[in-house]
């Protein structure tokens, strides 16, 4: 009982990052922009949040930090594909390699390789903590509660329901028209890329401010990938998406607690970690012809 | 017979060129941020690697890996199919060159490397196969499914050596060492400049006769320009698309047997640090060309060295390195689509018909 309460607690833990991640890639792609940006955007607000928590002793600071970074990288991938019409995927790997580069270069610049700084970490809590040993489920951190009651409802209205949601899916699907019924096509691509910029980088900066109160290198791990693989899984849907991270940190956290114990070491959990990314490829291949890309999925748009 | 032409036009040098000082510009804040002098630091990067024997040496080893994952790269993008997936392509051939290396024992050299470099080939190659299977059947954008591999091809290097390949002897999550007779020789003493190196040139410039000097590589450029237009003139789209995915897997795929058998003699969990994504830098920077692509390799393995030295010269940390090669690649792409744009414009304004606009948009590569 106790085991199953600490892996659901941890499964939702595990999905926070995933949650904000997955999110953000969303809205970027249904803008009709495949953010290949988006791992080294969660590594540099995971970093930008713990450095700034750690240098101003606030971890809302940090957070707001994260914000910034993930704001800038945005607008980055906005300047490169949606100004200049740049290659998306060439634009989003150069992007992640020089954000990740340049967090290990402060890192280095600032603690000059020395030991493990720290921070406190964020605090958890526990609305339901009366309620006895069950509720330890919810005993999560604010950032975790906001992911799934404020963020994921308010992302999908914003999506689905209001009108800047459908201007930025009409210019996903098809810019020309979305262009000549008046939306304008750079200024929404813009706003999808930076909204999802930010929500990725709080995504990282989760992983530092709440969970773990340290920064070290790798931190990311590919987690990045990961909400790529969740978008598609979820088929550009918010909620599917959401969904799909939540099934993969339960594999991920049972993996972790089984891993432990003498009498699993030696299953290949790693075929369990590289489910996401072959259920996806499978998936993929399975609809076939089928599946609904983003009507201008991996097409610059500019007016000529 | 016409040739196509090449999707690099002449003013791409040029282009890079620029680049290059737009990166140097941007990275100046950095540099001053760690108390250096852009001036001495540009030196140190560029200049003082090749003034040793040494380094200039080092140089090249650097460049070997990532000379073989540029042309991986290029040659696919050059057919218009999007291969992100080179490094995971790179680990398959590494786990390959393992496998083959630890059982080789009793072979001599002349066997067990060809045997080597033709498994890891082969394992690149059916790295990326499901990818282009998928595409050429499905139409399902290779872009997402060849990134998404990667990360797999990781987790299958980490799951052996936690499992079956661990080190028995250590006990450390690397494989046990490869055989003597399959280890790559050097090719000068005293230095880490191994056959990887020498195999890397004849891939170059193999590639590049293949591409700019034969009907197949007519194919794939033309291929790449045009996939309407190519099978209007009568090309198999799907198997040039096919061909230039595989081929691209198997150079990538000899990348990893260059690193287990002549840089780790094992296979190692860090063996590559991102070398395939590298290949993306390079192939960009080389304008997908095969003498750019040696150019653009052998200038970031100078750079790598000498961001290495530089930290210890001058405290700039190494991990400069990889913001400069990641400016220099967006500086590129951002300049070259800007010159597409503008090119497609005129096009457009010569015409002065709506019509043509959206045909210039397409034919234009990238």
């Amino acid at each position: 009982m106790s085991f199953l309460i600490d892996l659901l607690a941890a499964t939702l833990r595990n999905a926070t990052p995933l949650v904000y991640g997955t999110v953000g890639e969303t809205y970027a792609e249904r803008s009709g922009v495949l953010n290949l940006g988006i791992e080294g955007t969660m590594y540099a607000g995971a970093f930008a949040g713990f450095v700034t928590a750690w240098a101003t002793g606030s971890p809302i600071a940090g957070l707001l930090a994260a914000i910034g970074v993930g704001l800038g990288a945005g607008a980055m991938m906005g300047l490169l594909t949606v100004t200049f019409g740049a290659n998306q995927h060439v634009s989003g790997i150069g992007l992640t390699i020089g954000l990740i580069g340049l967090s290990e270069f402060t890192n280095r610049l600032i603690f000059q390789g020395g030991e493990l700084q720290r921070i406190q970490p964020m605090q958890t809590v526990n609305p339901l903590a009366t309620l006895g040993d069950p509720a330890r489920v919810l005993d999560q951190h604010v950032l975790t509660w906001a992911a799934f009651l404020l963020l994921v409802p308010a992302a999908w209205w914003l999506l689905q329901r209001s009108s800047f949601g459908l201007e930025l899916r009409a210019v996903g699907e098809n810019p020309e028209a979305a262009d000549a019924a008046g939306v304008s096509v750079v200024r929404t691509r813009y706003l999808a890329l930076m909204i999802g910029g930010a929500l990725m980088a709080v995504g990282g900066a989760f992983l530092t401010l709440a969970l773990l109160g340290s920064f070290t290198l790798d931190i990311i791990a590919g987690r990045g990938w990961v909400c790529v693989a969740l978008v598609i899984f979820g088929r550009w849907r918010i909620g599917r998406g959401v969904l799909g991270a939540l099934l993969f940190s339960l594999i991920f956290s049972l993996q972790f607690r089984l891993r432990i114990l003498p009498e699993f070491a030696n299953l290949p959990f790693e075929l369990l970690l590289a489910l996401p990314y072959l259920v996806v490829i499978a998936a993929l291949a399975l609809s076939g012809r089928n599946i609904a890309y983003p009507g201008a999925y991996l097409k610059p748009y500019r007016r000529t | 017979m016409r040739r196509v032409p090449a999707p690099a036009p002449r003013s791409a040098p040029v282009l890079v060129l620029a680049a290059i000082g737009i990166t140097f510009l941007i990275t100046a804040l950095p540099i001053l941020a760690a108390g250096a002098n852009p001036f001495e630091a540009y030196y140190a990067y560029v200049v003082r690697p090749l003034t040793s024997g040494f380094t200039a040496v080092e140089v090249l080893v650097t460049a070997t890996p990532i000379l073989l994952t540029g042309a991986a790269v290029a040659v696919a993008f050059r057919a218009g199919y999007w291969n992100i997936g080179a490094e995971g392509q790179l680990l398959a051939g590494a786990i390959a060159a393992a496998g083959i290396g630890m059982v080789v024992g009793g072979l001599p050299p002349v066997v067990a490397l060809p045997l080597m470099i033709v498994g890891g080939a082969l394992a690149g190659a059916a790295w990326a196969l499901v990818p282009a299977l998928l595409r050429v059947r499905f139409g399902i954008d290779e872009v997402v499914t060849t990134l998404l591999l990667n990360p797999v091809a990781l987790l299958l290097v980490n799951g052996l050596l936690h499992g079956p390949w661990r080190d028995p002897v250590t006990g450390f999550p690397e494989s046990p060492r490869i055989a003597p007779s399959a280890e790559f020789p050097n090719l000068l003493e005293r230095s880490r400049l191994h056959l990887g190196f020498l195999l890397a040139v004849v891939v170059i410039v193999a590639a590049w006769y293949v591409i700019s000097r034969t009907p197949a590589g007519l194919r794939l450029r033309a291929t790449g320009l045009s996939p309407v237009g190519a099978r209007f003139a009568g090309i198999n789209v799907t198997r040039t698309l096919l061909g230039a995915a595989l081929v691209s897997g198997a150079i990538a795929g000899i990348a990893g047997v260059g690193e287990v058998a002549g840089i780790q003699n094992r296979l190692t969990g860090g063996l590559s640090p991102g070398y395939g994504y590298t290949g993306i830098v390079v192939a960009t920077l080389g304008t997908l060309s095969m003498p750019g692509v040696a150019l653009a390799a052998l200038f970031l393995g100078d750079l790598t060295v000498g961001a290495s030295s530089a930290a210890r010269s001058l405290g700039i940390p190494s991990q400069l390195g990889a913001v400069v090669q990641a400016t220099l690649l967006l500086t590129t792409v951002a300049l070259l689509a800007q010159r597409r744009h503008s090119a497609a414009r005129r096009a457009a304004a010569d015409e002065e018909g709506g019509a043509s606009t959206s045909i210039a948009a397409e034919v234009a590569p990238g």
